[in-house]
């Protein structure tokens, strides 16, 4: 997986190569990676992608997430965020908007972040 | 059955295409491969496995040693001097048979998808399966996953089948042709930019001398 430098960039807490930050700040690690699974699994634009909010509809808004497509998605979630993901963590909310997906990734992943909210 | 490319050249490539769900999103890519080989001095070979698509046989009762016969007489049977397996083809391919293996997966990790696939379907339609009981199930009975009938047989080859690691073929990771690996995708597609990179490698692999 090829890793961009502009999206290095926006990784909070990481030096900048080029000084730009084309991206909202405050994205944590599992953010920019989720967001670059999605753009995979389901074709999109990345900007497209980077639009999503947490009200973005998933499961059952976006016509190419059936149930293999979700199934992917997860795989490939866990390969990449290095986490797991049972049958019993697979809810409507966690599928249904952007938001449940990301809380869930984060909760779940160990990766080490710095969210810019100002704590440390 | 192959859709083959075969005039009688030198080089003859068997290729062994991924498995399953993963078939049908790389169909077209990989008969894209095939056909840029074919421009560049390569005849290709993509046979169908027993049991799928127009095959006479169920494939209920195929069984991964099988599948592997299949494509050891497959090479000798097109006099393949090299080999090219994709994603869970890699499990298949005949380990002293030079050539390469891109984005090789796991027999469990492609079970994984699809037992995913079903837990996450039978939600949809308010029903409970666990993964765990579908297992169990499935090593005794067989298990349809995806609308892919396995049998009892080839479920256990696959939970412990991995790519061979006697074999001499060289590894192609998606990050050496960029992009994201088309089997992702919810719908079969084609990539030109990384058809052409797989393509590049696999003919100056192949052609020299």
């Amino acid at each position: 997986m090829s890793i961009e430098p502009a999206k290095e960039a926006v990784v909070a807490g990481e030096e900048t190569e080029a000084g730009l930050s084309p991206l909202p700040p405050g994205r944590s690690k599992v953010d920019v990676h989720l967001r670059e699974i999605l753009r995979d699994v389901l074709a999109l634009d990345p900007e497209q992608v980077d639009g999503f909010d947490a009200d973005t509809g998933l499961f059952g808004h976006l016509p190419e997430l059936d149930s293999m497509a979700v199934a992917s998605l997860f795989t490939e979630m866990e390969d990449r965020l290095d986490i797991i993901i049972e049958d019993d963590d697979v809810d409507g909310e966690m599928l249904e908007t952007y938001g449940g997906l990301l809380t869930f990734a984060e909760g779940r992943s160990t990766t080490e972040d710095t969210p810019e909210d100002g704590s440390s | 059955m192959a859709l083959t490319f075969d005039s009688n050249r030198e080089h003859r490539l068997l290729v062994l295409p991924a498995l399953f769900d993963e078939a049908n999103k790389m169909r077209r890519q990989t008969v894209e491969v095939m056909l840029r080989l074919e421009l560049s001095g390569v005849d290709t070979f993509l046979p169908d496995f027993t049991g799928c698509n127009e095959s006479l046989q169920p494939m209920a009762e195929q069984t991964l040693a099988n599948w592997r016969a299949g494509a050891e007489a497959a090479a000798v049977h097109f006099n393949a001097t090299h080999v090219f397996s994709i994603r869970a083809g890699c499990l298949l391919a005949p380990p002293h048979q030079p050539g390469w293996r891109y984005a090789a997966t796991t027999g469990a990790k492609a079970l994984r998808s699809l037992l995913r696939a079903r837990t996450i379907a039978a939600r949809e339609a308010r029903k409970t399966e666990k993964t765990d009981d579908l297992v169990i199930l499935a090593r005794k009975d067989g298990i349809e996953l995806a609308g892919w009938p396995i049998g009892a047989a080839l479920f256990a080859e696959l939970e412990q089948a991995v790519a061979n690691t006697d074999s001499q073929q060289a590894t192609i990771e998606q990050s050496d042709i960029g992009g994201a690996g088309l089997w992702l995708r919810a719908e079969a597609g084609e990539d030109p930019e990384q058809a052409d990179m797989l393509a590049a490698i696999i003919a100056m692999g192949t052609l020299e001398p």
